[in-house]
């Protein structure tokens, strides 16, 4: 028998898209209920390009080797302790966050990817959601791996999980993940495969990962490393799903549209705790949010949208206001975590004098006139030996969650507000992009878990402040809250580096 | 003398994360633990899917089984995303290098035509069976509850999809990549009435709405059933029509139903050792299922073997239930 050649597209084809069939006993319908009730229209899912060509063996194979290297890699660092390396003990803050923040939402990216992987009726985008749902539970899972000695020598990792669920700051991240989750797989296909992993990832991955490397974590930066090509996939099965939707009707494309202001909007807010993390939790830093958020969104971003007009798609809504955000949203983030820093799961401290000159450098239209005045104030404070805390509870935005501390971006002293009235009742946001997002669906948004009145409510543990933040949430109070100086985080970390440099001293006697 | 400082001072100050500190004690835990148990959410949700409003996400309603607690369970493989992809990729090695051998060896030549033409009706079909099991599984992962149980459907999907694209290749091997083995596999499976039972209960299987009938009825009854009468009887019965060859090919599936056997077991003893509501739920789904893929094999199993081959594998199944009481 000789055997004939087949190009490799002709064999991914074979053996991904020829193993489906066309239903004769069952009704296509059932089988894939979800497809029709978002309004969108397929046509022909044989349309679908295929976003990379990865066989089962192929995969298992390659992300066998990077999984040597990566646990390789974590087990050298515990054995050596490499978490004294770090620049200083106020950079694991930036890691706690994502610990608590943003490694929950990749199980839920797994599950929501999982979800779609099922229910899509073209089994050539089944398969690539599939490989996105494994690549997100190995996230999650080596995130946890890469973070787990940490968690050993620093507080405020220990219950992550248990954290997501209930405390008033995560309650950003995991209603940005409810929310796609709870919607059509359209949508959560537009929302994270397109939104989140295509136009923002660029903003939530590489400030923490680079933020790692400046930083002298290992643990983190390699398995940011490892992650880079799962990205890489990611990255075009969100550009094909929303090249594909176009690309089957006409009528989509107002639909996609809509979703894309809502997820860009969303998406942005949600990333306000990355500005405020690359500005003020990086003890060395990689640039300014600012920066970041003109090269990967305005420079990125507007390309792609250039590139993506040819379909109707237009600029998302609001990223105008979001432009005129990025000399602000850092400083007025970290002003509220600052304030809140009692009921937070992470230290919180007030820039050093060289930290609020870099500032005052990078931001020289906003932070001497509008954040530095403040931030001296409650530096002052705090060396009178009263440091600030907001003792009252805010109030929180009904559809992105931060509290409302934003301000107007036409008057930067005055807090921005907007009310919407349903069913009898009225809700806050903190932007005409949250009230949108509520406007267009109240009935969903209504239903939102919001942690102000959940303790109001008497959900949250008891009435006291330590019910809520000891028994609740699970805070060890005095120890994972609070500001950093005075912290047990702080102590050991200087005990740690005393105790280094009298044993280079015996070194260097010897 | 500076490392007896080192050990006192850089002291841990917990040996775990507190979840599963609560679950496994206050001790260093394994990275299978840390990974994979009390991670996913549980509680607060957001909102209410649009896409089944009378539930909320990782609602514990969506199986009629009932765990207190569903993070009990145990895959005895230890599998978290690392740990699988390393043993996949072991396999994997093995299964590359048995095709080349397979290949280098001329072995499709050696074979006689009745015999490829009865590897092409008989195990070639497979591949979409396999879709439809990679489908089945997705499905449970994605509404189960606990990472623990969870992720065991997820890596038994990605399998399913490489084992497709193993017997897709198998198919190639014997055509000499002309693809008419694919297409003729195709059509045993749309028009042959050999198959029609078995597309009709993996499309049956497809609609059902309850994640854990949905294992029930895949990966624990029709895939013992199925597993037995192919990848052993068939193996044999190919085996002695001089067919000997195929043992090669068919490595992968063998030792990966063994492996992945020891995680349905322990989730399927897990579930029925719980309650005697969840015993007699998952009796019910048994008896069900078994009864439909008896009907629907039993054609297959006649071809592909004879017609002891069903009661043969019927066995089977039976031994494997009565170790968990069913
Ligand atoms: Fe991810
Ligand atoms: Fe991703
Ligand atoms: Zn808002």
């Amino acid at each position: 028998m000789s055997n004939r050649k087949i190009n490799m597209k002709e064999k991914y084809r074979l053996l991904t898209r020829d193993l489906d069939w066309e239903y004769s006993y069952r009704d296509y319908k059932e089988i894939f209920p979800q497809e029709e009730f978002e309004g969108i229209k397929i046509t022909d899912w044989s349309k679908w390009e295929d976003p990379f060509r990865l066989t089962m063996d192929a995969y298992w194979k390659y992300q066998a080797e990077k999984e040597k290297k990566l646990y390789a890699i974590l087990d050298a660092f515990a054995q050596n302790n490499g978490q004294q390396n770090v620049t200083d003990a106020r950079y694991v803050n930036a890691i706690k966050l994502f610990l608590t923040g943003i490694s929950p939402g990749e199980h839920q990216a797994a599950m929501g990817f999982g979800h779609v992987g099922r229910q899509l009726g073209g089994v050539g985008a089944r398969v690539a959601c599939q490989m996105q749902a494994i690549d997100e539970l190995r996230h999650v899972q080596t995130q946890i791996h890469a973070m787990s000695h940490y968690n050993k020598f620093f507080d405020g990792f220990q219950d992550f999980s248990h954290m997501h669920d209930r405390v008033w700051y995560l309650s950003v991240p995991k209603s940005f993940f409810d929310d796609a989750r709870t919607a059509g797989p359209f949508e959560y296909m537009v929302a994270i495969g397109f939104s989140f992993e295509y136009v923002l990832t660029n903003l939530l991955f590489v400030p923490f990962m680079s933020g790692a490397a400046y930083n002298g974590d290992m643990a983190t930066v390699t398995f940011g490393f490892s992650a880079q090509s799962d990205e890489a996939r990611h990255m075009t099965l969100g550009l094909e799903i929303i090249k594909f939707l176009l690309e089957q009707h006409p009528d989509n494309v107002p639909i996609v549209q809509r979703w894309i202001n809502k997820w860009f909007w969303r998406g942005t807010r949600m990333l306000a705790l990355v500005a405020m993390m690359m500005d003020y939790m990086l003890p060395n830093k990689v640039m300014s949010w600012q920066e970041a958020w003109e090269v990967y969104f305005e420079e990125a971003g507007g390309s792609l949208f250039k590139d993506l007009a040819r379909y109707g798609i237009e600029m998302p809504a609001y990223a105008k206001t979001a432009i005129a955000e990025k000399e602000h949203i850092s400083h007025q983030a970290w002003s509220i975590f600052y304030n809140y820093g009692h009921a937070a799961a992470f230290h919180t401290w007030m820039p050093t004098e060289k930290e609020m000159d870099w500032l005052s450098e990078k931001y020289p239209n906003t932070f001497d006139k509008y954040y530095r005045p403040r931030f001296e104030k409650w530096r002052e404070m705090e060396a009178a030996g009263e440091r600030f805390y907001n003792p009252t509870l805010p109030m929180l935005c009904q559809t992105c969650q931060i509290p409302m501390g934003f301000t107007d971006m036409e008057d930067p002293t005055s807090t921005f507000y907007r009310q919407s009235e349903y069913d009898g009742e009225r809700y806050n946001f903190c932007s005409d992009g949250c009230k949108d997002i509520f406007d267009h669906e109240p009935e969903k948004y209504v239903q939102a878990w919001l942690p102000v009145h959940q303790i109001y409510q008497g959900n949250c543990g008891g009435p006291s402040m330590e019910d809520v933040l000891g028994n609740y949430y699970k805070i060890n109070l005095g120890v994972d809250n609070m500001d950093f100086h005075g912290s047990p985080d702080e102590e050991r970390w200087n005990m740690w580096h005393n105790l280094e440099s009298a044993e280079n001293k015996l070194k260097r006697a010897s | 003398m500076s490392i007896e400082i080192k050990t006192a001072t850089l002291e841990p100050i917990r040996h775990t994360f507190e979840h599963t500190k609560r679950r496994f004690g206050d001790k260093p835990a394994s990275r299978y633990q840390e990974a994979s148990y009390d991670i996913a959410p549980e509680q607060n949700f957001h909102y209410r899917p649009f896409w089944q409003p009378d539930k909320e996400l990782f609602d514990k309603s969506r199986t009629a089984v009932v765990m207190e607690d569903w993070n009990v369970h145990k895959d005895p493989r230890q599998y978290y995303y690392g740990t699988y992809v390393q043993a996949r990729a072991k396999l994997q090695e093995v299964t590359e290098s048995n095709y080349a051998f397979f290949e280098k060896r001329g072995s499709a030549d050696r074979m006689s035509e009745a015999v490829r033409a009865k590897i092409i009706r008989c195990l070639v079909p497979l591949r979409h069976a396999e879709l439809g099991a990679n489908m089945n599984n997705m499905f449970a992962f994605s509404y189960g509850t606990a990472t623990v149980v969870n992720q065991g459907f997820l890596y038994n999907a990605m399998d399913r999809l490489g084992i497709a694209q193993y017997l897709s290749r198998i198919g190639l091997l014997l055509d000499g990549n002309s693809t008419e083995s694919l297409t003729l596999a195709k059509e045993y499976w749309m028009t042959d009435p050999a198959w029609q039972g078995l597309r009709r209960y993996i499309e049956n299987v497809l609609c059902v709405k309850d994640w854990f009938e949905v294992f029930i009825a895949q990966d624990v009854v029709l895939d013992t059933l199925l597993y037995d009468i192919i990848y052993r009887q068939f193996d044999e019965a190919i085996t002695e029509q001089g067919g000997s060859d195929l043992a090669m090919l068919i490595e992968f599936m063998q030792e990966w139903h063994k492996d992945s056997s020891r995680w349905v077991d322990a989730t399927l003893k897990t579930t029925v050792e719980e309650s005697d509501h969840n015993r007699t739920t998952i009796k019910r789904w048994v008896d069900d299922w078994r009864e439909k893929a008896v009907a629907d094999l039993a054609p297959l199993a006649e071809i592909a073997v004879g017609d002891t081959a069903m009661a043969a594998s019927l066995d089977v199944l039976n031994q494997r239930l009565a170790k968990v009481g069913l």
